[in-house]
């Protein structure tokens, strides 16, 4: 969790200073679902985010330096420099990527639950999106086919109260989002999620229901972003007495006490801390003297090698363009 | 006269609409209390009220749906889908619905809305942020689009297509919003739709484009006055469809040349469809082959923006090409 608090921070940093360019969106304040999320996997099963995606990323085991310099646009970035801040992908840590387009990746998350349950490969898949997005019919849609077809999948709400800069007052008529499970025979769970014990118990219970063949549940996890929407969101919205209040639910405080609690000393953590900042900075340093995104890679993504018949193909020896 | 950016320009064609006919209806996600991502409609909610600026649900086929419910019943809406990259859960509505109203049932029905959303790249917005979708939307019979590309045009265009009795897409480029300042009169005039403007004059070569190309075109033909001594003329669309053939035309008779310029991959592009109308009316005119200067057949990259937009570094020597054929 304090992995990805460091990493956020620094990104914000980097933003500032015109490293990072276009969007970012920051998953401050919203650690413990991640974490949790991650905790309650195992190696092999499946995790589609939407564009807040850094926060998953890292918790499913992409490294810093692969994030940070996805974010600086570099070649060594986990999308080669081509996707950026909302287009983390990591194949080998089962994270199926961020997604711009707020609700179009419910139903593809469905598509890699059905695959399981085809195979019967004993896999999970975990869907997260906003709770702006289930006003939206790509997630409609995804429920009702998953709850018809029973998939191993939990969809998870993070619901941190507002869509972009409108609160969820002003653009739902329930405010009970789990009412919605009902409507596609799915169970509903509903908490809060700055709690790692909290987080990590309950969505434990989701997944193995998922698992072992109870079919998918659906989850509003009650959260707060402590930044705005994204960098260029000022936030003026909300005011600053609520924003103060939510801090004092701080999830990495929070995941801090409970630690002490279980016997984990002030100096240990402090040394956990250090190590932490070490590795963002080789993060940072990483990011900044990689080589920028390949022009040459960008053309050549675009179809599978055997398929390039694209009479406008690149070519470097023309400016560029055939 | 005031001085106003695009953003204010837009903002005032609407508060000029909803003051004069109550029919005029804003709605779309955070275009109320926020003011709009680019805050294009702030202010609207507090003189018009939460009845007429209407906050929406992320729900872009809700929003043009009931936009098109509305426009039936004789209102005349303008949503606003937030980037045009979010349009498609919308696409069917306006596709399928939307744009054959009129026709499918014998003209008793009309489709008086305009769906404003902003467009291309240059703000290092990446896949979803960046597109330029005008193509599907001019290959789709029954909608007519508009791309204006300074403050003036945008607000007497804007007019214009509010009043219009046709579902318009309104095309706003993004990277224009706030760079571009000139004198705008604060009271009501209209833009044609469908007319084009030749923005400067010349001989050698005319060059086509619309939205933020065209001061990317502008300084390319500066360019070439300068350095190379060659007249380029330059023609500022406005609207892509009906698109204005006749000024084109009349311009490739006078030069023999011609070089296009759009955001949108060359691919099916409308540069295709605009040298298809040049080869069947002005043939025998051309001196040279012509020549698109275009984003690339991918995706619209997070990085290489500046590389994959046909900004001057790519138009000047397209233009030098062209002419010395």
């Amino acid at each position: 969790m304090t992995t990805i608090r460091r990493f956020e921070e620094e990104s914000a940093r980097a933003y500032a200073q015109g490293k990072i360019g276009g969007f970012l969106h920051l998953y401050i304040g919203q650690e413990a679902i991640a974490v949790g999320a991650a905790h309650a996997l195992r190696d092999g099963d499946h995790v589609f985010q939407t564009y807040r995606d850094h926060g998953i990323a890292l918790a499913l085991g992409m490294t810093p330096r692969a994030g940070m310099a996805e974010l600086f646009g570099k070649d060594t970035g986990c999308s080669r420099g081509l996707g950026g801040s909302m287009h983390f992908f990591d194949v080998e840590n089962g994270f199926f990527g961020g997604w711009g387009i707020v609700g179009g990746h419910l139903a593809l998350a469905a598509g890699a639950a059905f695959k399981s349950k085809y195979l019967n490969d004993g896999k999970v898949t975990i869907c997260f999106f906003g709770e702006g997005a289930t006003n939206i019919g790509g997630f409609h849609e995804a429920m009702s086919l998953a709850g018809l077809w029973k998939l191993p999948i939990v969809f998870v709400c993070e619901n941190n109260q507002y869509a972009m800069g409108t609160p969820m007052s002003r653009t739902s008529a329930i405010e009970d989002l789990t009412l919605k499970a009902a409507g596609y025979g799915m169970i509903g769970d509903r908490f809060e999620g700055h709690d790692i014990d909290t987080t990590t118990s309950r969505l434990q219970l989701a997944v193995d229901r998922a698992r072992n063949g109870g079919g998918p549940t659906f989850i509003e996890v009650q959260t707060y972003r402590f930044r705005g929407h994204s960098m260029s969101d000022p936030a003026k919205y909300r005011s600053r007495a609520e924003l103060e209040e939510r801090k004092k639910s701080d999830p990495c405080h929070i995941a801090r006490t409970r630690l002490m609690e279980a016997g984990i000393t002030e100096d240990q953590l402090d040394d956990i801390d250090v190590e932490i900042d070490t590795q963002i900075d080789d993060a940072i340093k990483f990011a900044n003297e990689s080589p920028p995104a390949s022009e040459a890679f960008m053309h050549n993504s675009v179809y599978a090698p055997s398929l390039i018949t694209d009479p406008h193909r690149y070519d470097p020896t023309n400016g560029g363009q055939a | 006269m005031p001085e106003m950016n695009l953003v204010q320009s837009i903002n005032s064609a609407l508060r000029h609409e909803m003051k004069a006919n109550d029919d005029v209806i804003v709605l779309g996600e955070d275009v109320g209390k926020v003011g709009g991502v680019f805050r294009v409609t702030k202010g609207l909610f507090d003189e018009f009220g939460a009845d007429r600026v209407i906050d929406t649900p992320l729900a872009e086929g809700g929003i043009i749906g009931t936009a098109i419910g509305m426009a039936l019943y004789g209102l005349r809406p303008v949503p606003e889908i937030q980037f045009s990259d979010f349009i498609f859960p919308a696409f069917d509505q306006i596709v399928s619905e939307a744009a054959k109203f009129r026709y499918r049932s014998g003209g008793e029905y009309t489709c008086p809305m305009v769906i404003r959303t902003p467009v291309g790249g240059g703000i290092r917005g990446g896949h979803y942020h960046s597109q330029s979708p005008e193509s599907l939307f001019i290959h789709t019979a029954g909608l007519k689009v508009v791309c204006p590309s300074n403050p003036y045009d945008a607000k007497g265009l804007l007019l214009s297509a509010i009043r219009d009795d046709d579902p318009i897409m309104f095309f706003e480029p993004k990277r224009v919003y706030r760079a571009v300042k000139m004198e705008v009169p604060e009271e009501e005039f209209t833009v044609p739709i469908g007319k084009a403007k030749v923005v400067k004059e010349g001989k050698d070569v005319t060059v086509i484009a619309w939205g933020a190309m065209l001061f990317e075109a502008l300084a390319s033909a500066q360019e070439v006055a300068e350095n190379d001594g060659v007249d380029a003329e330059v023609i500022d669309l406005r609207t892509l469809w009906p698109v204005d053939i006749d000024t084109i035309v009349e311009s490739v008779k006078k030069t023999g040349r011609v070089v296009i310029v759009h955001e949108a991959p060359k691919a099916c592009g409308f540069g295709a469809e605009l040298l298809s109308l040049i080869s069947e009316k002005a043939f025998l005119h051309l001196e040279a082959p012509p020549k698109r200067v275009t984003g690339w057949d991918t995706p619209f990259p997070y990085t290489l923006e500046m590389e994959y937009l046909p900004l001057q570094h790519r138009i000047t020597p397209a233009l030098i090409e062209t002419v010395r054929f």
